[in-house]
This record gives structure tokens, sequence and C-alpha cells, in this order.
């Protein structure tokens, strides 16, 4: 074996244990959602989480890979089926591998929507719009970034996926959520009541998992432990960050709700965890701990103004956690960049980054947006978006699926 | 004083709050309850498709004065009603006495606080 053979093994090595990791954050949010959520759904939840990794296997396979890493131009990569175009040689890497690799994260996007859409939505159509997401929305903006796209070549920069993945997601999780409406009894006679999930114990367990997950997440994205400095780095910089965000939320429900809350904890260290993803490459750990410092604040007030202002029902917080923070992340390496190649405004690289990461952010939020208000409203139109006023009292597990969760 | 202990539906259970609490009852207990009666449900478990007699429901219990048996009764009723199988029941009893723990009183004043 010689020198490059022993760099593609160890590489190859490297991309598929991290997307391994970054599989299990399936559990994790299946989890989550689980715990922040009704037992009388949980079944419901569960399925759907189970099924948007195995149509976002097949779809990506068939069908993402190519629109996302394909040539073709600008802001579309090409119709290669069954990814048999070899897209992984250039990055030193066989194809199978950097197939494996970015199918969990599509699988990561397709799988935050149906937190925020949870214990009301129809089974069939979560189905299908989750196929959609796999197959066409997140593979298009995915080409613009991740694909050399036009986003890449004016010098966004996410490396992990803030905006590629986590935005996007969480973009399509708020219409979603908008055009469903709110669970019952969620907003009565001007009152907004709390719909309390039935496990903390569920709910941590899947943080947790989510927060090994993404120590895959992060680094894997080197693709390579060609630089061992730069993968060490990002470990530092994705775990503070998420420390940093628990205690931000620990400190804000403490001083603003008189008692520390677990439930907006747990959120609060996710959210430290989106918002270093697209800049976990470049800022220092101290960078990292103020960056997740703010999004422990910014998800409280997140989760607040959607709860309590707009009125668009969240139950596991999965619009403030992922399109806020993910939004946030990615504007904050236009601050905080310093290694890796580019430079932020804090570190004398003036404004331009700024300004490219906060075009970026737009410009997928834009198409996310638009997607997916098309999407939903078909979907409500044709098959209809919702389930019947009596499937939601009497839970999901038993009319969608006869088999209840709890015996 | 009457105890009256109803059965239902737990996807009524809002509205037969609601009707009561119209009607000048806001004091009670209930818990979820599986039962056993007519209605039969279809599960499904892995491989096996099976019905099974046993439902959930929750009761609802509270005890009241003479007077307002009647309009709880009919509010319950309205509340709780879907027309179909399995709708619940009502059960009236006779109360001896109620005390209110917290002051030591009894009979009919226990049961409401006095504006």
């Amino acid at each position: 074996m010689d020198l490059i053979q022993l760099t593609t093994g160890l590489n190859t090595f490297w991309v598929l244990i991290t997307g391994a990791l970054v599989f299990f954050m399936q559990a994790g949010f299946a989890l989550v959602e689980a715990g922040f959520t009704r037992s009388k759904n949980t079944t419901n939840i569960l399925f759907k989480n189970l099924m948007d990794f195995c149509i976002g296997t097949i779809g990506f396979w068939i069908l993402g890979y190519g629109i996302m890493f394909g040539a073709g131009n600008g802001w579309f990569g090409e119709i290669e089926l069954f990814s048999e175009v070899d897209h992984g040689t250039i990055l030193g890497i066989p194809n199978m591998a950097f197939l494996f690799f970015q199918t969990v994260f599509a699988a990561t996007a397709a799988t935050i929507v149906s937190g925020a859409m949870a214990e009301r939505t129809k089974f069939t159509s979560y189905l299908i719009f989750s196929a959609v997401i796999s197959l066409i929305i997140y593979p298009i903006s995915g080409h613009w970034t991740w694909g050399g796209g036009w986003l890449a070549q004016m010098g966004f920069h996410d490396f992990a996926g803030s905006t590629v993945v986590h935005s996007v997601g969480g973009w399509l999780a708020l219409v979603g959520a908008a055009v469903l409406g709110p669970r019952l009894g969620k907003y009565k006679n001007g009152k907004i009541n709390a719909i309390p999930g039935h496990s903390m114990t569920l709910g941590a367990l899947g943080v947790f998992i989510l927060w090994i997950g993404w120590f895959g997440f992060n680094p894997g994205s080197t693709l390579s432990l060609s630089n061992p400095e730069l993968v060490a780095n990002i470990f530092v910089t994705t775990n503070a960050a998420a420390a940093a965000g628990g205690i931000a939320t620990l400190l804000v429900t403490w001083f603003r709700y008189g008692k520390p809350g677990l439930g907006m904890t747990l959120n609060g260290v996710l959210a430290g965890l989106v918002a270093i993803t697209a800049g976990c490459d470049t800022v220092t750990p101290g960078g990292a701990v103020v960056i997740g410092l703010m999004a422990g604040v910014l998800v409280v007030f997140a989760v607040e103004f959607f709860d309590r202002i707009v009125k668009i029902d969240d139950p596991v917080g999965a619009v403030s956690v992922h399109c806020i923070n993910g939004v946030f992340g990615t504007i904050m390496v236009g601050f905080f960049a310093k290694g890796n190649g580019i430079s932020g405004l804090f570190y004398g690289g003036g404004t331009s980054l700024l300004v490219t990461q906060i075009i970026g952010v737009l410009a997928v939020a834009a198409w996310a947006v638009g997607c997916g208000l098309i999407l939903f409203f078909a979907l409500k139109k044709t098959i209809g978006l919702r389930v019947t006023k009596k499937e939601e009292e009497n839970g999901l597990d038993y009319y969608e699926h006869g088999e209840r969760a709890y015996n | 004083m009457k105890k009256i202990e109803a059965i239902i539906r737990i996807s009524q259970f809002e509205e037969v709050c609601e009707a009561l609490h119209e009607v000048g009852i806001d004091f009670f207990t209930y818990w979820d309850v599986t039962g056993v009666g007519n209605e039969k449900s279809g599960a499904i478990y892995r491989a096996t498709v099976y019905e099974t007699r046993l439902i959930p429901r929750r009761v609802i219990t509270f005890v009241c004065r003479d007077q307002f048996v009647e309009a709880a009764l009919d509010a319950i009723c309205i509340s709780a009603r879907t027309g179909e199988l399995g709708d619940g029941k009502i059960f009236i009893s006779p109360i001896d006495d109620s005390v209110r723990i917290r002051t030591g009183e009894k009979g009919p004043e226990s049961l409401y606080i006095k504006d």
C-alpha cells in the first residue's frame, strides 16, 4: 500500500464514520420530537422520523445527489440518475463514500420539518413533502453552495450547513407550521395554552444524541484528515458553542421566568450547535463561545416570538432552533471568521464576507419559503395537510396506525 | 348533596369541563381508566390485526349540592355526547356528609366558597 492509498483509505474511513454519526442524529431528532409531544401521538412522530430517512435515502440516491453535485450551471446540477456520476474522486474519496455522507445531511434537513408540524399532520402528506424536500428543494439550494454553484463562486461560506441544511429545514418548517395551523386547544379565547410534552427523559436523551452526532456533522465536513489541527479545532468550537448555548439559555430562562427550564435549555444547546455549524472551521474557541451564548439567548426570544406574537404553533421549537439560528450562525461567520482561509469583520476582513453571507442567507430563505408555500398549499388543496378534529383529539397513533406507542 | 361520577370519552373532556364551568361546577377530580364495554376498537401490533374491547376513558367525579344536580347532568350529557356507541355513563349517589379539611366546615357549606 503506498502513501496515496493510505491517505485515501484514511479519508474514506473518516467520511464514513462521521457519516454514521450524522445518521445517528436521526435517532436524536426522533427522541426530541417524541419527548416534546404528547404520548397519544408518539407512534406517529416516530414513524414520520423513520420514514423521512428511508425516503430521503432513496430519493437523494435516485435524483438529489446529481442535482446537487452535477456540474450543470450555477443554479442547477444535472439529472444524473442513481448517483452514477462520480463526484467523490476529485475530493480524494470514493463516490459512494461521498454519496453516503451527503445523504445523511440531506436527511437531516428533511427531518427538521416533522417537529414543527407534529401532532396534526396527515401521514401521507408528510411522506410526500418529505420526498419533495430530499429530491428537489434541498439539492437545488445545496447546489448553489456545496455543489459549486453561484453562491459558492461568490465566496459564501457555510462549512457544515447552518444554511444549507438547518435553515432550509427551518424555513420549510416555518411555512409548513403556518399553513397547517396550530394544534387544537393551543390558542383558545385569546389565551395561549401550553401543551406539555410527555417525556423530558426522551427529550434530553435526544439532545445528547444530537450533540454527539454533531461531532460527525461538523468535523466530518472536512472530508479528510490531512489537517488534523483543523479537525481538532472543529471539535472544540462545536462543543464550546453547544455548552455556551446551554448556559446562556439556562440564565435567560432563570431570569425571565423565575425558574430555569430544562425544555428550553435543551433547545439552547441545539441552538448553539446549529449556529456554530456554518463557521466551525474558521472561528476561534472564544468566538464559538460568544456565538453559542448569543444563540442561547436568541432561541428563547424566537420561541416567544413565534408562540406568542406571530402565533405559529411549533411544538418542539424547530423553527426557533434551526431556522433562526441557522440564519444567525451563517451571518456570524461574516464577523467571527479568522482561520482556514477567510477573514471576518472582526479580524480585518472588512465587510465583503459579511455581505456575501447575508446574500446567501436571503437567497436560500427565498428559495425555501417559496418552495414551501407552493408545496404546502398544493397539498392542502389536494389531499389535505391536516388530520380531522376527531383524529387529532383522540391521538394520531390510533387513527393513522392502529398502533399505540404505550400499552 | 350528591356525588356525580361520569365516565366519558377523553376527546370530549375539554367540552365537558367548559360545560360544567358554565353551570357553576368548578371543582372536580378526574383520572384515566381503561374500560371494557360494547365498543370494540381495531388495533394492529406488528403482524397481528386484532380487536380489543379494552377502551380508554376518563372518569370525572365531584360532589355538589342538590340544586345543581339537574343542571350538571344536562351539561355533561350535552357536552359528552357524540352519538356513537361508547359515549359513557353518569352515576348519581347520595352523600352523607362532607368536610373541608382546611377549616373543618361541614355540610353543604364545605362544597363551595362563599363570596
